[in-house]
């Protein structure tokens, strides 16, 4: 799984240091810290989840309010990984290609959804564009379409939350492509359509989809932003996540299990796939 | 890729399109969530400022995310080492570890904590009060920004050839004079960024926080289970206030995010 780090320098191959002093201690303070704080509550809640036994797992999930809820999670998902694949490359191929006013602002902003508290954003969602304002009026009258407190929300929060994944994974490729095979495509008559989709797009399709998993993945686990505006309707409005947080605010434990197991497993493949993806891309 | 103006009208749509979804989606949010907190006047914002259980949520926040940033920039730091310096079995199972907590919904966090040290726990009675108390808030908190430190950390030691650290070694230098003066001096800009991600992410949090802190007002109560319940109970004035507050924090986290990257860029 990639991230979003820093630019670094040309990574240089590097040889297995000889063996230092305190070895043990630092590799011991790391294992304890990875083990204790990850894979322990990996295997509580999926020992937890399958405790009482098979049957009891499967009953806590053929209910239909589970079903619905983590039907609603992934379509949700699936939707806002779509526009958010299109839009985040758009918006990285602006950010690249052309110049601006106001583009330093622009890009300094991309990164407002890893400073704001997921929670604040759906409040923001809420205010803008809730029943009582201009816009959410708008829509209602217009388009008879509830946006705050319905799934057309959920699906803006979730843009919201996950906009600057495609955008930071695709607009390091795109810097560094070469402008020259760029421009020769253009002198030599190419259209900039042909010219994206034959010259830019190929290079750039494994950065695009890595961001677009990413962002799936990022989507099925949000909770903050979509509790706030997601209105929590049993069977129509809940997703996964909101599911999973009342049944544990009730006390039902055996219910909240059963859903975190099969939500926990669904994004660690989608994480797994990611890897594997990279992996193969770095090969060929 | 190089640089171009704008020339043709499809180019200025696209610029226009792609802008206005960005300020449809972010900044008239963030505008519109300003205005309606300052539209009654400082008064009330005042008011909920002055409230005693919301300096107190506030507070809470502040520390314990102080103490989860530390704990996290010093494992961090030597997890990224371990993970990129040393060679031994297991190193790739670890290292597809600490990305988890990225793709972890963060109820689901709460909910492994409160099986464990909850009332009839796998390890409860615990010695000291856990769940529904500050030490689960800690807990929840280091989980949820683990991967920030070393995932920006380690791309830098993996460019960073070892020899330097060796010749500073054989001339004599011991390992702590060595890292604090040949390592340390590469990495801060990266430790530096990765301690802003996860200051962000651990301020911010609330699924897990709400799960096991029980939100107990004057209390375990945070920044964002206080807004939680402030919208519930229908103070929308002290909700939005505080979430003006941590707008207004995030704005600091992004600036100082954007000069952390261009430190970055600077020094290659």
């Amino acid at each position: 799984m990639t991230h979003f780090s820093l630019p670094a320098a040309r990574s240089i191959a590097v040889a297995p240091p000889q063996t230092p002093y305190g070895v043990w201690g630092l590799r011991g303070a790391a294992l304890t810290y990875l083990i204790a704080f990850i894979a322990v509550p990996i295997v509580v809640v999926f020992v937890q989840g399958l405790y009482s036994g098979l049957d009891e797992f499967v009953a806590s999930l053929v209910r239909p309010d589970v079903v619905s809820a983590i039907g609603l999670s992934v379509w949700t998902a699936v939707l806002m990984t779509v526009i958010n694949t299109v839009m985040g490359t758009l918006t990285a191929y602006v950010l690249v290609v052309y110049r601006f006013p106001g583009k330093k602002m622009f890009n300094t902003l991309i990164d407002i959804p890893f400073a704001v508290p997921t929670l604040v954003i759906g409040v923001m969602l809420v205010v803008a564009y809730g029943p009582q304002t201009v816009i959410g009026a708008f829509f209602k009258d217009t388009f008879d379409l509830r946006i705050i407190f319905d799934t057309p929300g959920i699906v803006l929060a979730l843009l919201f939350v996950g906009y600057p994944f495609v955008i930071r994974t695709v607009q390091p490729v795109l810097i560094q492509l070469d402008a020259n095979q760029q421009e020769s495509a253009h002198t030599i008559g190419a259209s900039p359509w042909t010219t994206f989709f034959r010259i830019i797009f190929p290079v750039i399709r494994p950065a695009i989809i890595t961001g677009a998993l990413l962002s799936f993945a990022r989507s099925l686990g949000e909770f903050g932003s979509v509790v706030i505006i997601s209105g929590n309707i049993p069977m129509r409005t809940q997703t996964a996540t909101v599911y999973i947080y009342t049944q544990i605010e009730e006390g039902n434990f055996q219910a909240a299990s059963g859903a975190s197991v099969v939500l926990l497993l669904v994004s660690f493949m989608v994480t797994i796939g990611v890897d594997l993806f990279l992996r193969r891309q770095r090969h060929a | 890729m190089r640089e171009l103006s704008p020339r043709s009208l499809p180019a200025f749509i696209l610029i226009g399109f792609v802008v206005l979804y960005a300020g449809m989606l972010m900044v008239i949010p963030f505008l519109t969530i300003l205005y309606g907190t300052f539209a009654k006047g400082l008064e009330p914002i005042i008011a909920t400022f002055q409230d005693a259980s919301v300096q107190h949520a506030l507070l809470v926040s502040l520390l314990l995310s102080v103490i989860a940033v530390a704990v996290n920039a010093l494992f961090g730091l030597i997890t990224a080492w371990v993970l990129v310096r040393h060679r031994f079995t297991g190193r790739k199972f670890l290292d597809a570890l600490v990305d988890i907590p990225f793709v972890f919904a963060t109820p689901i966090a709460g909910y492994a904590v409160l099986v464990m040290f909850g009332r009839g726990g796998w390890f409860s009675p615990t010695l000291f009060p856990i769940v529904f108390a500050y030490p689960a808030i800690l807990l929840v908190k280091i989980f949820v920004a683990l991967p920030f430190v070393t995932r920006e950390i380690q791309p830098v030691l993996e460019a960073l050839p070892p020899d330097y650290e060796e010749a500073a070694y054989t001339l004599g230098a011991s390992r702590w004079t060595t890292f604090r003066r040949i390592v340390l001096p590469e990495i801060r800009t990266a430790l530096l960024y990765g301690i802003v991600l996860t200051f962000a992410r651990v301020i911010g949090e609330f699924g897990a926080v709400s799960v096991v802190a029980g939100a107990i007002e004057g209390y375990t109560e945070t920044a964002t289970t206080f807004i939680f319940r402030a919208l519930k109970d229908r103070d929308n004035t002290g909700g939005y206030s505080v979430s003006v507050l941590l707008c207004i924090l995030s704005v600091v986290i992004l600036i100082v995010m954007n000069h952390l990257r261009h430190r970055a860029l600077d020094q290659r």
